[in-house]
């Protein structure tokens, strides 16, 4: 608290980031130990997490007062006024401070409290069960077994401890092969698909230099071809382009030369590194933040910064996965060069495009703690959640949580999770109020207690499952298929709900989510209520044979359903008050209660006035 | 009938080419006088009516051995391609595909000919008189009255018989301001905005030309606008040239309003593409959504160039300004730029839509189609005489009603409950606006279409429409009635390209489609529980 010189400055002005007139709501402003809040006239609240800041600005002092540009990593930027030079100086350290903190134990997880017991945080934290999931998928089975060698982190330290192999592969062999593999990460199963009983294994890149072979690894790719009954050869993709992967050989490192290895169909697929992506949602943000943005400039500033050619990349290496497993039946081996981002996103977007349940809520957070958490995708520092080396934080996850969305886009059926879903999980990557994103690899995790100390994500997502089902869910064609993407240009587009979820301007003003999930819901209530009602004139009749009752029962319900659809129809038509509606920003409260508020938002189906600049405001002076 | 000369064969066997996914279809190749249709060559399966040959917009023969291949590319962006037996054939075929699709005359065009079963002629003609809007005008307010200087087209050919105008302006002042506006387009009501008690009014630019020629009768006629809304009103005029144009104009007889010359009413310039370089950004749109081989940034560097979406974005934002300019300045509003046919029509409809609640129900939006394009003047014949894969040179081609569509498509997109039609009427009208068995949209105006006795020969696009078994694919299941005003966000991260156009032809759209069956599914459920009561089986005492 050493960092907090003002608690609260009054008079402060919030501006619109898009508005083109100096419009602005005045308000509070208070600092807290984890949250800064904005409080505006209408008693309207904007909650901004210390942790979500990306970055604070102060600008050049104006007539009205100091200008504060706060950009956060959830895509939230806010200008806020401050009228007093100093206590806007004051702001800013402390905001500096306060962002980036030292210490994991200094982050909101290990402070967050949600009001549950002991019992109720462990029965979250073991929610998702991976030990079950590899069940699910079929293993231990006669050609894979679940390995001990990695049991107490010595062969790999970013590994987890359990880990799935070919049956035949021996410890030593494992040993021989993770001396080859960059950070030891040798060879493992990802996902074992059962009918075609072909695999994905994950690794790093080999240390083949220029010459240099391992023969043990060279036994392990074996070993994973040969427990494929289904095909004799194996894909090796290295998700690197050509140019990257044969630099990397200079340093010892590099990739699997054909000719050593038998039956193994090499591959490279070209998605870029992470300050390639770092820097291209630099300017990404950079052009799509711009005041009175022209389509031309926004068009090309979207080709500029390569956003889409990247998401297109991953999404390209993913179907080429699948295809290899739904098709061709061969087993897959995927690695980049340490095997923890683009592995992650290539993995796991192809076992989504393979199997159904990764589609379901529960299913794609096994899927997240699976290819993402377990296996060592260094989330504390591609988020950037400690005072670290900013060359580190890169936007590997988001751009999976983007393809996820282009593939809901293209199957609007195949997902029982909404768009609103992805949006949270990506809230909660960098607000470190859960333990599940903390840390970079499950040594760190268990390291930190951070069953002990912090709770878990899921369960409160499931709680409020509700908010993020898609109600189109469910036709059997899409639920079941292995997905096939068409990857064509067009079919890739601006996620405005995730870089504008905050500009309240740019969004639509009515969400058809809702109103069909609400629908939806109504008839399943009303179906249960005729099915009651039905057994209960049933009853009735067997009781007294009198059929006046019966009739009485029936008109006494009737009312009912109008009733229903007027409180339907009401909620969507009330109206808000004509100034209200600039309340642009709004944000996570302290609490979990952050859900509630996001969804609402989304579910305002407001036919408002809202008041926005044509050019009126210039033309009538 | 003269047709039978230009058809050099009637018949061809051929192969019809239906994508990758489905297997070519086998049949006798026929041409009649308006259509091309294939028998299927199981005799039990019904013929195949392919298309009208109006539709075609060009065609490309390519023979090779003793067979050919004729890809047509139609007016509604969709392409087809038939594999055809015999070089003769396929060349006739073409030959007479191309003589029958490029018939000028009207009075020999399908419509003319079209007799559907269940449909009466002159059904739904005289739906949308300017008659019915005068008397919801006339509820509110009676500063406005029917005038019907133009019984005979003689003030102005482009406009209808009866048109709104000022009561305190009488009919001679009207014709003299007829001839001071380009193409005799006068100052007239387009929308009355009751809840500020503005109006929207629409013109030709007025004839100012090189002198700075001035007419009183037009200036009462403006001043008797903003008498008329309420004592010291204001009003804007909305020139759609930019400052430049506008002034060059002059030199060409035509101009602006001079600011001393009418007290009250400030002039605003937001120019709009129209013309040529429309038709062009169109043309290459569709081009680029051809290619389906390009890369990302081949993509976005395309959809820049064409600068389709930046007109889209500049005519919301002009629409925007000018139900802005009613609804919270409370001022009048006349909007024109150089003929008043077809940037200023843009914007006189989308504002309505954004306005009036009433323009944004299936009955309503007709109307709006019907008054203020079709009987407006919106030169139709000519502006839609080719779309995007003609290799003609253009003359007076341009998707200025497309752009239109495209913006009501945006508009539905941002306001998913607030209008009652859904994407399928857009894509309805714009293939009828091309081509059509219905006489709605022949002819440039109202004029031609009383010489040609389309009301009396033809069917009604809007008779056609409400047939029940279109309504599912026409309506909007999720329509809420909203009385507010819809303010769209005209930034280009709100604006998309509208894929169930521009991409017809390239994309399959097997799934939205089936989640828009199933958001009509869970609607007509709702509605179904709700109206639902116990089944009498279940009220029976059991034995």
């Amino acid at each position: 608290m050493e960092h907090i010189r003002t608690t609260k400055v009054e008079q402060v002005k919030l501006l619109d980031r898009f508005s083109t007139s100096n419009k602005s709501l005045t308000g509070t402003l208070y600092l807290t130990a984890t949250h800064l809040l904005f409080i505006d006239a209408h008693q309207k609240e904007t909650w901004i997490l210390h942790h979500h800041i990306a970055s604070v600005e102060k600008l050049a002092l104006t007539t009205s007062g100091c200008p504060l540009v706060i950009q956060c990593k959830n895509f939230r930027t806010v200008h806020f006024i401050v009228p007093r030079e100093r206590d806007c100086h004051d702001i800013y350290n402390s905001l500096l401070q306060l962002s980036k903190q030292a210490k994991y134990e200094d982050l909101y997880a290990f402070s967050y409290n949600p009001k549950q017991n002991d019992a109720e945080r462990l029965q979250g934290w073991e929610l998702i069960d991976l030990a079950e999931e590899y069940q699910r998928m079929g293993v231990p089975n006669s050609n894979w077994q679940l390995s001990d060698a990695n049991r107490d982190y010595k062969i790999c330290e970013t590994y987890p401890r359990e880990l799935y192999v070919p049956r035949i592969a021996s410890k030593p062999i494992i040993v021989g092969s993770s001396k080859f593999r960059s950070k030891g990460r040798f060879p493992v199963l990802s996902y074992y698909h059962q009918s075609k009983e072909a695999a994905i294994c994950r690794c790093s890149q080999p240390l083949s230099g220029f010459s240099a072979r391992c023969l043990e690894d060279e036994h392990l790719l074996q070993a994973i071809s040969k427990a494929n009954p289904a095909n004799r050869y194996m894909y090796v993709m290295d998700t690197r382009p050509r140019l990257n992967a044969m630099a990397n050989r200079a340093a010892g490192k590099g990739y699997e030369n054909e000719d050593n290895y038998s039956n193994i169909r090499f591959q490279f697929v070209g998605i870029e590194n992470i300050h390639v992506m770092r820097s291209s949602l630099q300017k990404l943000l950079e052009v799509n933040g711009t005041k009175g943005l022209s389509v031309n400039d926004f068009y090309s500033g979207l080709e500029s910064s390569g956003w889409l050619r990247h998401i297109k990349a991953v999404m390209d290496a993913a179907i080429f996965l699948a295809k290899a497993i739904a098709a061709e039946s061969a087993s897959v081996l995927v690695h980049c060069s340490d095997g923890w981002d683009r592995t992650s996103q290539v993995c796991s977007l192809g076992s989504l495009l393979l199997d159904p349940y990764y589609r379901t809520v529960r299913g794609f957070m096994v899927l997240i703690e699976k290819d993402w958490i377990s296996f060592g995708h260094k989330f504390s520092e591609r988020c950037g959640h400690l005072d670290g080396d900013p060359k580190e934080v890169s936007p590997v996850f988001t751009q999976f949580l983007e393809c996820v969305w282009h593939l809901t886009e293209q199957f609007p059926q195949a997902f029982e999770f909404n768009e609103a879903f992805l949006l949270q999980i990506h809230e909660h990557i960098h607000s470190c109020q859960f333990g599940n994103f903390i840390g970079n690899c499950q040594k760190e995790r268990e390291e930190l207690k951070l069953k002990e100390k912090t709770y878990s994500l899921w369960p409160f997502l499931l709680d409020d499952q509700k908010k993020y089902l898609n109600p189109l869910y469910g036709s059997q064609s899409q639920k079941s298929a292995v997905l096939e993407p068409n990857t064509v240009s067009f079919n890739f587009k601006f996620w405005r709900n995730m870089f504008h979820q905050f500009d309240r301007t740019l969004h639509p003003r009515q969400s058809v989510f809702n109103i069909i999930m609400n629908m939806n819901e109504q008839n399943k209530q009303l179906e249960t209520d005729i099915k009651d009602l039905e057994s209960q004139i049933k009853q009735r009749k067997n009781k007294q044979t009198d059929g006046i009752l019966s009739k009485e029962l029936l008109n006494s319900v009737r009312p009912e359903s109008p009733a229903l659809k007027a409180t339907l129809s009401l909620k969507e038509q009330t109206l808000l008050p004509v100034n209200d509606v600039l309340r642009t920003i709004e944000g996570s409260s302290p609490a979990d209660n952050r859900y509630s508020e996001y969804a609402d938002e989304f579910s305002k189906a407001e036919p408002a006035v809202v008041s926005l600049e044509y050019g009126v405001a210039r033309m009538t002076c | 009938m003269e047709f039978a000369e230009l058809i050099r064969t009637g018949q061809a066997q051929a192969e019809l080419l239906r994508g990758p996914e489905e297997p070519p279809l086998r049949g006798t190749l026929c041409i009649t006088g308006h259509h091309l249709l294939l028998s299927p060559e199981p005799q039990a399966t019904p013929d195949l009516w392919l298309l009208l040959l109006r539709n075609v917009d060009s065609i490309e023969k390519r023979v090779a051995g003793d067979s050919g291949t004729i890809t047509l590319r139609c007016k509604d962006l969709r392409v087809l391609q038939l594999d055809i037996d015999g070089v003769e054939a396929t060349l006739d075929i073409a030959r007479s595909i191309e003589a029958l699709s490029s018939l000028e005359s009207v009075i020999t065009s399908f419509p003319f000919f079209y007799r559907p079963k269940g449909l009466r002629l002159g059904d739904a003609w005289h739906f949308h008189p300017p008659e019915c809007y005068y008397k919801r005008v006339a509820r509110e307010t009676n500063a406005w009255r029917l005038s019907e200087a133009n019984e005979d087209f003689s003030l102005c050919p482009s406009y209808p018989r009866a048109v709104i105008v000022p009561r305190a302006v009488d009919d001679s002042a009207l014709a003299r301001s007829a001839r001071f506006r380009q193409g005799g387009r006068f100052p007239v009501l387009s929308y009355y905005h009751a809840p500020s008690g503005t109006v929207l009014l629409r013109a030709g630019q007025p004839l100012t030309g090189p002198q700075k020629r001035r007419c009183s009768e037009d200036e009462e006629l403006l001043r008797g606008v903003l008498a008329g809304a309420r004592p010291g009103a204001r009003g804007f005029i909305v020139d759609t040239r930019s400052p430049q144009a506008a002034k060059q104009a002059r030199m060409t007889g035509g101009g602006t309003e001079a600011k001393a010359a009418y007290p009250g009413w400030k002039r605003l310039h937001r120019p709009l593409e129209r013309g040529r370089p429309l038709q062009e950004s169109f043309v290459h749109l569709v081009e680029a959504c051809g290619d389906v081989e390009q890369s990302m940034d081949r993509w976005l560097n395309r959809l820049e160039s064409c600068r389709w979406l930046s007109h889209v974005k500049e005519t919301l934002s002009t629409a925007c300004l000018a139900a802005q300019s009613m609804e919270q300045e409370g001022a009048c509003v006349l909007v024109h730029g150089a003929d008043g046919t077809d940037s200023t029509l843009l914007i006189t409809s989308l504002a309505q839509l954004i306005l009036d609640p009433l323009s944004r129900t299936m009955a309503g939006f007709q109307e709006l189609i019907e008054r203020e394009w079709i009987q407006a003047g919106h030169p139709f014949q000519l502006r839609c005489a080719h779309s995007a894969f003609s290799h003609a040179r253009p003359k007076h081609e341009a998707p200025t009603f497309l752009l239109f569509l495209d913006c009501v498509w945006q508009l539905g997109r941002q306001f998913p409950l607030s209008l009652e039609f859904g994407e399928g009427m857009l894509l309805a009208l714009f293939d009828h606006a091309y081509a059509s068995p219905f006489g709605t949209f022949l002819c440039n105006n109202e004029k031609e279409r009383c010489l040609c006795e389309v009301r009396t020969r033809t069917h009604s696009l809007w008779s056609g429409l409400s047939q029940p078994k279109e309504q599912r694919k026409l309506r909007n299941p999720l329509y809420v009635p909203n009385p507010l005003a819809i303010w769209p966000s005209a930034e280009p991260q709100s604006l998309r390209l509208w894929q169930g156009l521009f991409l017809r032809g390239t994309r399959p759209p097997e799934p939205s489609e089936v989640a828009w069956e199933k958001v009509w599914q869970i609607v007509t459920d709702q509605e179904k529980t709700e109206g639902s009561q116990p089944t009498d089986s279940a009220s029976e005492p059991r034995p």
